[in-house]
């Protein structure tokens, strides 16, 4: 079951700067693991994650295997104008989750 | 060979600590939850419903609760109906007795009595996914509330999990009462001993990158002193939950806590 917590504010100031956090459920699997007989346990992760807000890219953080599992991630930006924030994250495996937030700027 | 003799001094040090105050109960007054000697940043975490990993878990089981299940095709919610009611207070009172089989069952065993007997499902593992996430959504409804396990029906299980609690066990003959009654405010090795009230469980705990009972820490101490953990639902751990809980009774209940 894949879930994200997104958290931005509902509504905001013009030129307000705003703190915006997301969670996402994911194993992080490093690949460096190894079962009780050996094996290694292949690598899954997510790789990157981006923030589009009203298209327009503001936030990416490339992540690696060092990062724990369901990784918390927040940044800042400032509100500029009402629109939707788009969350993506994407990984190995084909792993691809969109989310959507919006926010309303007086 | 620096570092064994280093550790069994340290260790030799806490036992002779133990010694001298035999196992005086914390009063109530001083009982502390480990949320307390948390950093601001885990505490944060905690607090923040988005930001409490837990959360994904506790999600899970609200989808899990109306979900229909076995073959009687019964969700949780059939009977129980809305769990922010149903289920208000219920955590806090686990491990109860159950009157119809005579003996204590913790909340875990009571959600699996429930799948096999009324959903005609096949019980959840320990530690399994589903069975944390109800269980984690079920003990998300009595946050805040105190902690009250019913003492008269309990008597004789708190009084084994006290007997437990008390008795030296392991390779480094420890037992609990040693660090979590004498030693709490101290510290063995970097980590904080705490007084051991379970007032988060299931907790998201950092270490382990997950969502674990209070069986599974109580496996990790019991590791620690290298004793022999009991088994999962074993009535020597149902003991010392009942203990535990009757230990900690008034504290609030904080599930699902964020631990380090």
């Amino acid at each position: 079951m894949a879930r994200a917590l997104i958290n931005v504010p509902r509504k905001a100031k013009r030129g307000d700067i705003i703190e915006i956090k997301t969670l996402i459920s994911h194993v992080m699997e490093t690949g460096y693991r190894t079962t009780q007989t050996g094996q290694v346990i292949p690598r899954d992760i997510i790789t990157l994650f981006t923030c589009d807000y009203d298209g327009e890219e503001i936030f990416r953080a490339e992540l690696h295997p060092a990062i724990s599992a369901n990784p918390f991630i927040t940044f800042h930006t400032v509100a500029t104008a009402s629109g939707t924030l788009t969350f993506r994250w994407t990984g190995d495996n084909g792993y691809s989750v969109t989310e959507t937030a919006t926010i309303a700027v007086e | 060979m620096m570092i064994p003799i280093r550790a069994l001094a340290i260790l030799a040090a806490l036992c002779a600590a133990g010694i001298g105050a035999l196992a005086a109960e914390i009063p109530a007054g001083e009982r502390r939850s480990a949320y307390d000697s948390m950093s601001r940043e885990t505490r944060a975490m905690q607090d923040d419903d988005t930001a409490n990993p837990a959360t994904l878990w506790v999600l899970d089981g609200e989808t899990l609760w109306t979900a229909k299940a076995g073959d009687a095709r019964k969700s949780c919610a059939d009977c129980h109906g809305d769990a922010a009611q149903s289920m208000k207070g219920v955590a806090a009172r686990y491990p109860a007795f159950d009157a119809a089989r005579g003996t204590v069952v913790d909340l875990e065993q009571r959600i699996n009595l429930c799948r096999s007997e009324r959903q005609k499902a096949k019980p959840l593992a320990f530690e399994s996914h589903d069975l944390l996430a109800l269980t984690a959504y079920v003990g998300r409804q009595s946050r805040g509330l105190p902690i009250a396990p019913d003492e008269t029906a309990l008597a004789a299980t708190i009084e084994a999990g006290r007997r437990i609690f008390h008795r030296r066990q392991g390779q480094l003959n420890l037992a609990c009462t040693q660090c979590h009654d004498d030693n709490w405010d101290r510290q063995l090795a970097g980590s904080v001993i705490g007084q051991g009230h379970p007032t988060g469980y299931p907790i998201y705990r950092m270490e382990w990158q997950s969502l674990g009972s209070l069986q599974r820490r109580l496996r990790n101490c019991m590791v620690g002193m290298r004793a022999e953990p009991y088994a999962f639902g074993s009535p020597e751990f149902v003991a010392l939950e009942a203990f535990l809980m009757w230990r900690a009774r008034g504290m609030k209940l904080e599930t699902p806590a964020v631990r380090p």
